[in-house]
C-alpha cells in the first residue's frame, strides 16, 4: 500500500516570500523519514507541500514536482482532495473535532467523504483505534466526546482518524511537542508499527526522538532570518548521527549554533 | 447619588488611616465598579417594575386571544391577539428571509472572501448595520408598494425587517465562525474532506451554538421595531391571519395606536402589550441560551 515520494526540484512560496527553495529528495516506502533543523527552516511547509496542503495557507503557493509513485500530485488535472485522502497528516497539536463523540472522529473521513454501512464504520473505527494502540483505552466510551480524552489520547486519536481513511503515507508534524515523555513513547513505539503499512515522513525538534524512530533523516537549514530554507543533507539516520557529510549537520546535532 | 459618594470618599478615607493608601485605592476602585453596576441596573429594573405593574392588571386569557374588533379604542376590553400574531408572522418571515442570506454572507466572508468583493461586502454590512429602521420602512415603501403598486401587508413589513435583520445576523455569525480553530478547518481538509463539506459538517456545527443565539438576538432586536411596521403594516383593529394580503397589526404598534387614544383603559391595554412584548424578546434570549449551552462543544470526560 506505502508509496515512494520522489521530490524534485521543490520551491514554496507564501505571496512572494519563498519560504523554501529547490528541495530534492525520496522518500522510501515502508520507511520513516525525520527532518530536522532549526524553526523557521520551512520544514513544516515542506511537509504540509507534500499532502497539498500548503496552498490552504493564503498567498501559498508551490512550484516543484513531487512524484507518488510516478504520479505528480502537481499535475494540472489532480484533485488535492484526492490528494489529501492517500497522503494523510498528523498535527502538532491534537485536534478531535469537538462537536463528534471518539467513534464519530475516527469515522469523520469516511463519513464526510460519502456515507458508509454502519457496520463498516463500526469496523473500520474499531481498526483504526486498534492500530493507533489506543482501542483498550477507548473501547468503553466510544460515544463520549474525543475533547474529554487526555493529549496523548487525543492526539493517537488524531492518529486513527488519519489512518482510517487507509492513506499511502502518513505525514507528522512535530506529533509529539504539546505532549509529556510516557504519550511521546506510546506515540513513538506507534510510529514503529505503523511503518509497516505506511510511508512515514515526521517532523521533529528532537534529536533523540529523529534518531529512535527515524530509518532515513533530512536535515534543513536557512542562511539568515528571511532567507528561504535549504535541504542541507538526507542519509541513513545512523550516518547523519555518527559521522554527517556536511559539517553545519554536525554542529546542529551536536549543538553547537541553533 | 450624593450618598453613594459620600461612602465612596468616606471609605476611602478610613481605609487609608486605618489600612494603609493600597488597600484604600482598592477600596474605591471596588465601590466604584459596585456603583456602576448599580446605576445600570437601575433604569433597567425600573422599567421592567413599572411595565409589569401596569400591564400585569389587563392581562388574562381574553387579553391575548380577542382583538379589537367591534371596540372602539376608548372602549374598555379587548385584546391584542390580532396584534401578536401579526408580530409572530412578521417576524417570523422576516427571519426566514434574513438568517438564511446573513448566514451565507457570512460564510462567504470568512471561508472564502479574499481581496476587494469581501472588502466591499464588510463596508456595506457595516452601513447597513448604521441604518435607521424607518429608512427601511420608506425604501420597502417606494419600492415594493409605490413602484410595484402592492396595498400595504405584513409580508412588507417583514421585508423591511429582514433588512434590518441581516446586518446584524452577518455580523455575529462572521465573529462566531472566526471563533473556530483554523486547526479544525487543516484537520478536515487534511482527511481529503472537500472545503464545501467541511464547511458543513465541521465547522457550522462547532458555531452552531453561537450562530443561533445571533440569530436570537437578531430576531429579538426586530421584533421591537415600529417605524417600518407603522409604514408598512400600516395597523388594523382585525384578526388578519394572512400577511400577504391587507393591513395587519403588530405589538410595538398596538402599544403605539393605544398610547396615542389616551383614554385610561387604552393606556392600560399599551401596558399591557408592552408587556407580552418584553416577556416575548425574555423568552427568546432563554430559548437562545438554551441552545447555546446545548449545542456548545462538551469538554465532559
Amino acid at each position: 500500500m506505502a508509496k515512494r515520494i520522489d521530490i524534485s526540484g521543490l520551491s514554496a512560496y507564501y505571496g512572494n516570500h519563498k519560504a523554501i527553495d529547490d528541495i530534492s529528495m525520496t522518500v522510501e516506502p515502508r520507511s520513516v523519514t525525520a527532518f530536522i533543523g532549526p524553526s523557521g527552516c520551512g520544514k513544516s511547509t515542506f511537509l504540509r507541500t507534500l499532502n497539498r496542503m500548503h496552498e490552504v495557507t493564503p498567498g501559498g503557493r508551490v512550484e516543484g514536482k513531487v512524484l507518488l509513485d510516478d504520479e505528480n500530485l502537481y499535475a494540472k488535472d489532480v484533485d488535492p482532495v484526492a490528494v489529501r485522502r492517500t497522503v494523510g497528516m498528523v498535527f502538532q497539536r491534537p485536534n478531535p473535532f469537538p462537536t463528534m463523540s471518539i467513534f464519530d472522529n475516527v469515522a469523520a473521513g469516511l463519513r464526510l467523504n460519502g456515507s458508509y454501512k454502519k457496520s463498516r464504520l463500526t469496523e473500520v473505527v474499531e481498526k483504526s483505534l486498534r492500530g493507533a494502540n489506543l482501542w483498550n483505552e477507548v473501547k468503553d466510551r466510544l460515544n463520549k466526546p474525543g475533547s474529554g480524552l487526555s493529549g496523548g489520547q487525543q492526539q493517537r486519536l488524531c492518529i486513527a482518524r488519519a489512518i482510517a481513511v487507509e492513506p499511502q503515507v502518513l505525514l507528522m508534524d512535530e506529533p509529539c511537542s504539546a505532549l509529556d515523555p510516557i504519550s511521546t513513547l506510546a506515540i513513538e513505539d506507534l510510529i514503529g508499527e505503523l511503518k509497516e503499512r505506511f510511508t512515514i515522513v515526521i517532523v521533529t525538534h528532537n534529536m533523540q526522538q529523529a534518531a529512535r524512530v527515524s530509518d532515513r533523516t533530512a536535515f534543513f537549514n536557512l542562511a539568515a532570518i528571511g532567507q528561504p530554507g535549504k535541504l542541507i543533507e538526507i542519509d541513513d539516520t545512523e550516518r547523519i548521527f555518527s559521522n554527517p557529510s556536511v559539517q553545519a549537520t554536525e554542529d546542529y546535532i551536536s549543538g553547537r549554533f541553533g | 447619588m450624593l450618598a453613594a459618594l459620600f461612602f465612596v470618599l468616606a471609605t476611602f478615607a478610613i481605609t487609608t488611616k486605618v489600612e494603609g493608601s493600597r488597600q484604600g485605592k482598592d477600596r474605591v476602585a471596588t465601590s466604584v465598579v459596585w456603583v456602576c453596576f448599580i446605576l445600570a441596573l437601575v433604569p433597567l429594573l425600573s422599567l421592567a417594575w413599572v411595565t409589569i405593574t401596569k400591564g400585569i392588571k389587563v392581562i388574562d386569557g381574553y387579553f391575548l386571544t380577542h382583538s379589537m374588533s367591534g371596540l372602539l379604542d376608548t372602549d374598555e376590553g379587548g385584546g391584542i391577539y390580532h396584534a401578536l400574531l401579526g408580530t409572530l408572522e412578521q417576524v417570523g418571515i422576516a427571519t426566514l428571509i434574513a438568517a438564511p442570506v446573513g448566514l451565507l454572507t457570512a460564510v462567504y466572508l470568512v471561508e472564502y472572501g479574499r481581496g476587494r468583493l469581501a472588502k466591499t461586502v464588510t463596508f456595506f454590512v457595516d452601513v447597513m448595520t448604521g441604518i435607521p429602521s424607518i429608512v427601511a420602512g420608506l425604501f420597502i415603501l417606494a419600492t415594493w408598494n409605490l413602484m410595484l403598486g402592492f396595498g400595504p401587508s405584513g409580508f412588507a413589513g417583514a421585508l423591511a425587517l429582514a433588512i434590518l435583520m441581516m446586518p446584524v445576523v452577518v455580523r455575529s455569525t462572521e465573529e462566531m465562525l472566526k471563533l473556530v480553530p483554523n486547526e479544525l478547518r487543516e484537520a478536515s481538509l487534511a482527511l481529503g474532506v472537500p472545503k464545501w463539506r467541511t464547511i458543513l459538517k465541521v465547522v457550522l456545527p462547532t458555531a452552531i451554538g453561537g450562530i443561533t443565539t445571533g440569530v436570537m438576538l437578531a430576531v429579538a432586536r426586530i421584533t421591537g421595531e415600529t417605524a417600518p411596521v407603522l409604514l408598512l403594516v400600516f395597523g388594523t383593529k382585525l384578526i388578519n391571519p394572512n400577511p400577504f394580503e391587507g393591513a395587519q397589526s403588530s405589538l410595538p404598534l398596538y402599544v403605539y395606536e393605544q398610547y396615542v387614544v389616551g383614554t385610561e383603559a387604552s393606556i392600560d391595554r399599551a401596558w399591557g402589550a408592552a408587556l407580552v412584548l418584553i416577556a416575548f424578546v425574555m423568552i427568546l434570549n432563554l430559548v437562545a441560551r438554551g441552545i447555546a449551552r446545548w449545542k456548545a462543544p462538551s469538554t465532559g470526560r
